[in-house]
């Protein structure tokens, strides 16, 4: 079953409750399709419902999918600030670019983002257990990218729309705090764009098994040719993980002087 | 090795003559002061920190701790503690950490307040022969109610009724004006947490989670529990959220403003992982800011999300250390959709924070709560905003005080954790209470019985509701909601002419 709604000149409280009631008196809906978004936040906040996809055109506003647990989030456009804000399970897709702090503190599901990213992506993305959060961002994050990261994948194709290479990653103090988890970066990044605590590792075979999934659900999303994506897979990679689990462990004294 | 030019604190003394070697210390002691050899038991004084552990559960009464009587040349500016400080960072390089509140010598504005009565004019009222109504709500209200009024015919008799047409946001309904503050789970034990939300079930008030996550063992008593979001995030998923009966928002804590929390990856122990949901064994840093919180308007983006989680069915708190400005702050917060502010002063508590922070950032809750309260007076907004008074609460009069100086409701967190036995010895950051209060060591953990551990918080909390009881009654007054904000219930001793203006109390004999 799938329904409609025109969020034209609608509060964010109104279109949200709206989605609610659809889903309280309808529950085998499967799909809602929300036309004409322009700012309304927290769609999808909260909501646990597995088998559910919301559609949006347009360009919801902040904390898109906040606390989510299961649906999927499709968005046929940009994104404002913090879409999968302390997400737990579920996807975000999202066609355009998205604002700052994409994934913020995200515990699990994943967010495809087509476009960039803005400042503090990723930031204290954690994992549990099976809950591995994963961020894919097709084009570039800007600096503080993965800050204290405690677990889960964030990966960066650093292509443009076309497919075309963006050039050498710009962005810094990528994993400041990082103490789990681990950023990968198609492209060469050099030391001193890492933040404290995170460190360039070595990027493994099982480290491309690991990512290869993900880039190739990116592709399928955004519809990419298999010529963009075996040249993804076949890039120079950048990893960056944590030098400890316990970056400032040494910072304070120790129990007992 | 750099060795420690640090003298022990304290002299920790066994009478051979009263001691039956019975090695009760020696397990009872968490931080191995004691050991037997032979035929007597020898302790070593410098890790002592004066718990008293090992004093209370002798059965012959033969251990002394004292204060190391040692002498040190007396200087008025280098004293005893700034040069420890200084042997101990030339040893460690370290940032020294340290438990508990401020351990400085400033002023203690509520010792510094006393209370007015009344004696014939406006006769003072019986507590034990008339109701009083200790009975708050801590939440929104609405700046005015609205009726409709509808016509109905009773009795043949036509009659017009009146429907309250204002939405009603949801509230806490407290039976007394005291609430257990929040301290994480993993900074306390789970038998801490469960003998405090006894306790408050048993009281009809709340607790708090800290930024721990809710433990399962505490589902049941999640209807008198906040729960609570920091920038960490941990154990934060719609069920937490939905759980509580409210939910806290932590932006500053009085024991460390502008800093995060840390909770080292040792004490990240399979509980701890599972409610926290980060793997074992890594640290919880909780960042000093939240990273999307910049502004006034993003933390109100914050309130509202969880209030969208929720279905607008929970309060919201927001959470600030007491801070100069903590009154512009607060009417931020009134006007972002919060239900409820809380100011935590610079005394109040900490399982561990750098020291110089604790020692010195932020300032006295006293003025924090007198300021908070005048500017959301003057903005129009207090009486739509509830105010929680927290940090370095000790007694009735405290909080007494505290609601006459404008807020509605107090936590407590240190006296809760005295009552349970707690000796304020400020080494909750090792993990090694010997209480079974700070400390994630299941050996130690079980030492404290929640049941007996609820007795004594709930015994608490019922003391000092009987007090405050009585003291409403000697101020002529029946009820707390109107003790809040009435500062012309106290007066200043000691004061100079700044403090009583920033207090907005009269000095003694005005």
């Amino acid at each position: 079953m799938e329904v409609e709604i025109d969020a034209k000149n609608m509060h964010y409280k109104e279109l949200n409750e709206k989605i609610h009631q659809i889903l309280r008196e309808n529950p085998n809906v499967k799909k809602i399709i929300l036309k004409n978004v322009l700012g309304q936040r927290f769609i999808g906040n909260g909501l646990q419902k597995k088998d559910l996809t919301i559609e949006i055109y347009g360009i919801p506003g902040g904390d898109l999918g906040m606390f989510m647990s299961g649906p999927t989030i499709i968005v046929h456009g940009n994104a404002e600030f913090a879409p999968g804000n302390t997400m737990d399970d579920g996807t975000i897709v999202i066609y355009g670019s998205s604002g700052d702090v994409t994934a913020h503190s995200m515990r699990g599901g994943k967010v495809f983002v087509r476009g960039d990213v803005g400042y503090r992506s990723g930031i204290h993305m954690k994992a549990y257990k099976d809950k591995v959060p994963v961020l894919v961002i097709g084009g570039t994050a800007k600096d503080f990218l993965g800050e204290y990261m405690a677990g889960g994948t964030i990966i960066v194709l650093n292509i443009d729309e076309k497919g075309n290479d963006l050039g050498k990653i710009k962005g810094r103090m990528i994993g400041t705090g990082i103490h789990g988890g681990a950023i990968y970066i198609r492209g060469e990044i050099d030391k001193d764009q890492l933040g404290v605590a995170a460190d360039i590792k070595e990027f493994t075979k099982e480290d491309l098994e690991k990512i290869k999934p993900y880039i190739e659900e990116f592709c399928k999303w955004f519809n990419l040719s298999e010529d963009i994506k075996n040249k993804l897979l076949n890039s120079k990679w950048t990893k960056i993980a944590p030098i400890s689990k316990r970056p400032f462990g040494k910072l304070y004294t120790p129990d007992l002087m | 090795m750099i060795p420690s030019y640090v003298p022990p604190k304290y002299r920790v003394e066994v009478d051979p003559n009263r001691c039956m070697l019975c090695e009760r210390c020696t397990i009872e002691c968490s931080w191995g002061v004691h050991r037997r050899d032979g035929e007597r038991i020898i302790s070593y004084s410098n890790r002592c920190g004066a718990c008293h552990r090992c004093v209370v559960m002798c059965p012959r009464d033969a251990i002394t701790i004292k204060e190391n009587a040692i002498s040190w040349r007396s200087h008025p500016l280098w004293d005893v503690d700034a040069r420890v400080d200084i042997y101990n960072q030339a040893k460690t390089g370290c940032i020294l950490l340290s438990g508990m509140g401020n351990a400085k010598e400033h002023p203690i504005y509520f010792d510094k307040i006393v209370l007015d009565a009344c004696q014939v004019t406006n006769p003072s009222i019986d507590p034990l022969r008339e109701p009083m109504e200790l009975r708050t709500y801590i939440g929104k209200k609405p700046k005015q109610l609205e009726f409709d009024f509808v016509e109905e015919e009773i009795d043949g008799k036509k009659i017009k009724k009146a429907k309250l047409k204002t939405k009603i946001a949801p509230n806490l309904k407290l039976d007394t004006p005291i609430m257990i503050a929040h301290m994480s789970y993993g900074a306390l034990s789970l038998n801490a947490h469960l003998s405090f939300a006894k306790a408050v079930k048993e009281c009809g008030t709340f607790m708090g989670t800290g930024e721990g996550g809710l433990p399962k063992p505490l589902y049941p008593y999640a209807d008198h529990i906040i729960t609570q979001v920091a920038s960490g995030r941990f154990g934060v998923n719609e069920e937490y959220l939905m759980k509580g009966s409210a939910i806290e928002i932590k932006i500053g804590q009085g024991a460390k403003p502008g800093i995060g929390g840390h909770l080292p990856g040792e004490k990240v122990t399979a509980e701890i992982s599972a409610t926290r949901m980060i793997p074992e064994g890594t640290d919880a840093i909780s960042p000093a800011p939240h990273h999307d919180i910049y502004s006034i308007e993003d933390l109100a983006q914050l309130v509202r999300s969880l209030k969208e989680a929720t279905r607008w069915k929970k309060p919201v708190f927001v959470k600030i250390a007491a801070v100069h400005n903590a009154p512009a702050i607060a009417v931020g917060i009134a006007t972002s959709d919060a239900d409820a502010v809380v100011i935590d002063g610079y005394k109040g508590g900490t399982g561990a924070a750098p020291k110089v922070f604790r020692d010195h950032v932020g300032i006295p809750i006293e003025m924090a709560i007198a300021a908070v309260d005048q500017r959301l007076r003057e903005e129009g907004l207090r009486n739509e905003i509830s105010v929680i008074a927290s940090g370095g609460i000790r007694c009735s009069a405290d909080v007494f005080k505290a609601i006459a100086l404008g807020a509605d409701a107090v936590y407590i967190g240190t006296a809760a954790m005295v009552a349970l036995g707690c000796r304020v010895c400020g080494r909750c950051y090792t993990g090694l209470c010997a209480w079974g209060i700070a400390t994630q060591r299941p050996e130690l953990v079980k030492r404290l019985d929640p049941e007996v551990g609820a007795r004594r918080v709930a015994n608490l909390i019922k003391a000092w509701t009987h007090e405050i009881k009585e003291l409403l009654g000697a101020a002529g007054i029946n009820s707390i909601e109107s003790l809040r904000g009435n500062r012309d219930r106290l007066r200043g001793v000691g004061l100079n002419e700044k403090e009583l203006e920033v207090l907005g109390i009269k000095a003694a004999g005005e």
